[in-house]
């Protein structure tokens, strides 16, 4: 079943920087892109430090692709697909996202996850 | 089975000595060979070259070669504090520290000692010799001495006009004595310079307030009522006053070991050797200053190494020779320029001297060229050596161009890193050539200059040679099609430094505007925090202003430092370390309230762990209220200006040391940097303030402040080296800001002040002129950048709390602004709290009921 659920305002989203947001209990990091005007949701858990600032990490790009890094240790993942550029065994989930009236909506979808 | 290596025994352990040593375990010699060495002195083999450095840079540890590691390698011994009183030759037995010690090869390597003249008198307390740390420390504590008795300046005499000698007055004048120079020859260092030379050198040297008297014999010293020298005679009759006196009239080989030994010695001294630097007894060695090879002993380190590396090949097996060396020197005495190279004095037949004098600007240069004035024979530089590192290794070819050029102030272009023949010498000390340093590159990947230097040892000695070794590898670097990388990242192909200049001449303000001209892509978390400390420092907005806030990193843009659970660190700024106790309590209480882990840092400051982001704005209003701003523990700006007590409480103090510390760090508060600026200054040479840990590190002295710069603590700790000495307090605060203004327009991306000065061209020496000189005419440019960030601060808390639009970004959740973190989980400890550990954790949320250990837990 795919479920969306209204997050905030798209002006409520600084361009370039991130927002974190609280999407059926799972913490998920919100970017919109500046150029793209493309809106892109991943884990907001960083998984090498496991505390949870993905979207505090800085936008940018490698070799054209849109890219976050975290803020702790600054690996870059792919905003697109949540691939970790400096690490291929780890990842970030990738969470639908589309905006609708101006809101951004993001799909609730079970959190494969395990410790 | 026994052990089969042979034994190496060692005498001496000088310069020469640790070459020999560290050759050997380069070639793993050390897995045939044990080694031992024994030296009479207390210390670890270090480097005498720069002995009179030990005045501006107190630390004798700084003088030793190598990291020590080598003397801690198995079979390798280092006995220091021995010395070696006989050789057994038919035994192959020498004696020291009471017992015998077997060899099967030996090595001399006794150096020189320095030579004291038949002046009656010599021997008065008062009169020192300058070749070990032993003799300058000495003399050092005997100038200071003598001042603090006399109540007067300390009144020194330097016996010989030599090298040495006006090294050793050198260090009599940074002691603070009237010193005055006597020379014998008629004209100062005569065995490097001519005539002409010589007059200009000691126009330079009696400007700087030295006096100098040539063509004077010393005669006789004479005592005090207490017994120290107090008076200089001279052969004419004449006297001066002379509480210290140094003798520098030369130096003569240690060879007594081997003459008792009955080993063959030069006519004029040193131990006789051949090309292999085999004395006439085949199991013994002598290399260095004590050897006396090819017709000669050999003076300088250059070719004491090259002999070294001699020993070490052959003691492998194979068949180096030794054929003399290169004598060419150049050295900064007192400041001033002196360098002699090739044949200097036109001994060659036919040749001719191409000569520029300056008087007025204190400049004497000649070359010495072939009958047909193409090829360069030597030449001497006065005053201006700064062609010296380019000419030395064109001696024996041709010049290519008019001669004269290169002797003209601007001098020429030097050849370019391509032109200089892979054979020529580039690095006299290490004896390294231009083809050695272009193999580094190709051959054994080094890349910069820091592993060039490793590789290959040029420029680790004297370092004249640097910026030439330089150019090589990065010309070489450039033909192999390596990127000489300077390219800030994958968006922009300038430096940091390129990057500031193009921010600073243009209009531009934006971070989009600049990668659209100027870059490509997106940015990244390397360019995009490097431009948002250009505009910073540039003072184009506030860091949290529209687009700039996309470019701060985590810290910058919340304003405190991000810690391992996500939650942040608040540092309030206490300028100086000095808090009032009411302030003291208003900390106290925000942390109480807030529940925040509280610890002093290691910079006079009060850390408060643990806040939430959506608690920041709260916590800062109270703090703000109270009377406090933001201490930038976060960002690449000033951190602290750490002070001692000084002047104010101190029985020590001589100056007020609190009271500049907090006028500092309200100068230079906010100030964003290539990296974090830490300063210190202390109230007298006592150093509580550990001011030479810092980039900048202030010192008082009875008549002002010294000024230091250059230290660093973290991975590679530096101490900071003397600047300037004796300053006013607004003389000191002008060349902080110059020196601050120039580090923040030309360092690299995260490049504290310690290796930018290694890596700038000319190094402090250059950074010193800029400041104190204005070489680049910038100065009156620098100034005005620092007074517009003077007049501009503001404080970026108060700001932000005055600006609704900033603080919806410290919201938790973007849907639900206040709701805390859910996972975040914490443990007391020590009556405080922390974050849990992985395993607490485990315990925290599942429950007591799981057990501690193999908790496995599926969400
Ligand atoms: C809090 C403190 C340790 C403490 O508990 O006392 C500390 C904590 C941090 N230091 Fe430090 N350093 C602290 C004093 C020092 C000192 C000692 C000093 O300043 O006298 C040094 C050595 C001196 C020096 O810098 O030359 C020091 C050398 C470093 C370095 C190595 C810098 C280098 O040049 O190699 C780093 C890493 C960096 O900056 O890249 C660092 C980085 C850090 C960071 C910022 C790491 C980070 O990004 O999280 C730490 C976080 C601070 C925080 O969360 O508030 N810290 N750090 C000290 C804060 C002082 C202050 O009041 O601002
Ligand atoms: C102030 C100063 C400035 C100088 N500047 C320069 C320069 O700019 N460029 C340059 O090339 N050269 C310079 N020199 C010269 C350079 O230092 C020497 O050429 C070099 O140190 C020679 O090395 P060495 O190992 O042969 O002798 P040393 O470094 O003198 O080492 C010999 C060691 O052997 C020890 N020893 C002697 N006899 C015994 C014994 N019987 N038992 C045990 N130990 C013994 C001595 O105590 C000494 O430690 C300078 C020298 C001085 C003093
Ligand atoms: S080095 Fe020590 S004080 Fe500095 S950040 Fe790391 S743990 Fe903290
Ligand atoms: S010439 Fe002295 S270090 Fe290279």
């Amino acid at each position: 079943m795919t479920e969306w659920q209204r997050v905030c305002e798209l002006e409520a989203l600084v361009p370039d920087r991130g927002a974190a947001a609280l999407v059926g209990g799972h913490q998920v990091a919100l970017f919109r892109l500046s150029d793209s005007g493309e809106v892109h949701a991943v884990d907001h858990l960083d998984p090498f430090s496991q505390a949870n600032v993905m979207a505090r990490g800085l936008v940018g790009s490698r070799k054209g692709v849109p890219t976050v890094a975290s803020p702790m240790h600054k690996q870059s993942f792919d905003l697109r697909t949540g691939q970790c550029l400096d690490d291929p065994e780890v990842s970030l989930q990738v969470w639908p996202t589309r905006v609708a009236d101006g809101w951004v909506e993001v799909q609730v979808v079970a959190r494969s996850r395990a410790a | 089975m026994m052990n089969q290596k042979k034994k190496l025994a060692v005498v001496g352990a000088g310069m020469v000595a640790h070459r020999l040593v560290e050759a050997m375990v380069e070639r793993g010699a050390d897995e045939a060979w044990d080694i031992e060495v024994f030296g009479d002195e207390t210390r670890p083999p270090y480097d005498r070259v720069a002995l009179t450095s030990f005045f501006s840079d107190r630390d004798p540890e700084d003088l030793l070669l190598g990291d020590g590691e080598l003397w801690k390698r198995p079979g390798v011994r280092l006995y220091r504090g021995s010395i070696v009183s006989g050789i057994d030759r038919e035994a192959k037995q020498i004696h020291a520290r009471n017992t015998t010690f077997d060899y099967d090869r030996l090595v001399l390597a006794t150096g020189s000692y320095a030579t004291v003249p038949p002046v009656e008198g010599s021997d008065l307390p008062g009169c020192f010799v300058y070749r070990t740390v032993d003799d300058v420390a000495e003399l050092r504590a005997w100038v200071l001495d003598r001042e603090a008795v006399l109540g007067r300046k300390v009144k020194g005499a330097v016996v010989g006009g030599g090298l040495l000698g006006l090294e050793a007055a050198g260090a009599l004048t940074a002691l603070g004595a009237d010193t005055t120079v006597v020379e014998f020859a008629d004209w100062l260092m005569p065995l490097q310079v001519d005539q002409a030379g010589g007059g200009a050198l000691r126009r330079i040297i009696e400007q700087l307030g030295v006096s100098v008297r040539t063509s004077t014999a010393t005669s006789k010293l004479r005592a005090g009522r207490d017994g120290k020298v107090t008076r200089m005679q001279f052969a004419d009759g004449d006297k001066i006053p002379a509480d210290v006196v140094v003798f520098a009239t030369g130096v003569r080989p240690r060879d007594e070991l081997a003459r008792e030994a009955g080993l063959e010695l030069g006519e004029r001294g040193g131990v006789l050797a051949d090309e292999a630097c085999l004395t006439s007894d085949d199991s013994i060695f002598a290399i260095g200053e004590v050897a006396h090879i090819a017709g000669r002993v050999w003076g300088l380190v250059g070719p004491g190494y090259s002999m070294a590396e001699v020993v070490a090949d052959r003691l492998l097996g194979g068949d180096a020779t030794f054929e003399g060396a290169d004598l060419s020197t150049k050295l900064k005495l007192l400041g001033v320029d002196v360098a002699s190279f090739g044949d200097a004095f036109a001994a060659t037949n036919g040749s001719l001297e191409v000569v520029y004098a300056d008087p007025t600007a204190g400049v004497y240069k000649k070359l010495v060229m072939s009958d047909d004035a193409q090829t360069l024979l030597g030449g001497m530089l006065v005053g201006d050596a700064s062609a010296y590192t380019n000419l030395r290794p064109m001696v024996g070819r041709a010049l290519g161009s008019d001669p004269t050029a290169w002797l003209l102030p601007e001098g020429m272009e030097p050849p370019s890193g391509s032109s200089l023949p892979d054979d020529a010498n580039v690095c006299s000390c290490n004896n390294v050539t231009a083809g050695t340093i272009r193999g580094a590159v190709t051959d054994h990947q080094c890349t910069d200059i820091a592993a060039v230097k490793q590789c290959t040892k040029a420029g680790t000695s004297c370092g004249s040679c640097v910026s030439l070794v330089k150019k090589l590898m990065e010309t070489q670097m450039a033909e192999e099609g390596l990127e000489v990388s300077t390219a800030l990242c994958e968006h922009f192909s300038v430096t940091r430094a390129q990057l500031f200049d193009i921010v600073r001449v243009s209009e531009i303000s934006t971070f989009s505007e600049l990668i659209e001209k100027h870059g490509t892509g997106r940015g990244c978390d390397i360019c995009r925090p490097v431009v948002a400390s250009i505009l910073g420092s540039l003072g184009k907005g506030h860091v949290l202003e529209g687009e700039n806030a996309t470019l701060q990193d985590t810290n910058d843009h919340v304003m405190a430092n991000l810690q391992k659970d996500g939650t942040y660190s608040v540092v309030p700024r206490i300028p100086g370390g000095e808090v009032t106790p009411a302030g003291l309590i208003a900390i106290g209480q925000v942390a109480s309230d807030f529940g925040l882990y509280t610890k002093i840092t290691g910079g006079q400051r009060i850390d408060l762990f643990g806040a939430r982001i959506e608690q920041l704005p709260e916590i800062w209003k109270r703090l703000v209220d109270a009377g406090f701003e933001s201490g930038h523990a976060y960002g690449k700006s000033l951190r602290t200006v750490k002070s001692c007590v000084g002047q104010s409480w101190c029985r020590y103090g001589v100056q007020d040391s609190t009271t500049l510390a907090i006028d500092l760090e309200l100068r230079y508060r906010g100030l964003r940097s290539p990296h974090k600026l830490k300063l210190a200054v202390s109230g007298c040479a006592r150093e509580c303030a550990e001011a030479r840990g810092k980039d900048v590190g202030i010192i008082a002295t009875d008549k002002g402040w010294n000024l230091y710069v250059g230290g660093n603590g973290g991975f590679t700790p530096r101490h900071a080296q003397l600047f300037a000495e004796d300053l006013s307090t607004e003389e000191l605060v002008r060349a902080i800001d110059r020196f601050l203004m120039y580090y923040i327009r030309t360092a690299d991306r995260l490049q504290r002040t310690a290796p930018w000065l290694e890596s700038i061209e000319g190094g402090i020496d250059a950074v010193r002129a800029v400041v104190f000189d204005d070489s680049l005419g910038i100065a009156a440019d620098l100034d005005a950048a620092m007074a517009a960030h003077v007049d501009t601060y503001e404080d970026e808390w108060a700001a932000t709390l005055a600006d609704e639009k900033k603080l919806l970004r410290f919201a938790s959740f973007v849907n639900a602004p206040e709701t805390p973190d859910p996972d975040l989980v914490y443990v007391e400890e020590r009556g405080q709290r922390r974050p849990a550990d992985d395993e607490e954790r485990a315990v925290l949320i599942a429950g007591a009921s799981i057990p501690v250990r193999d908790a496995e837990v599926t969400v």
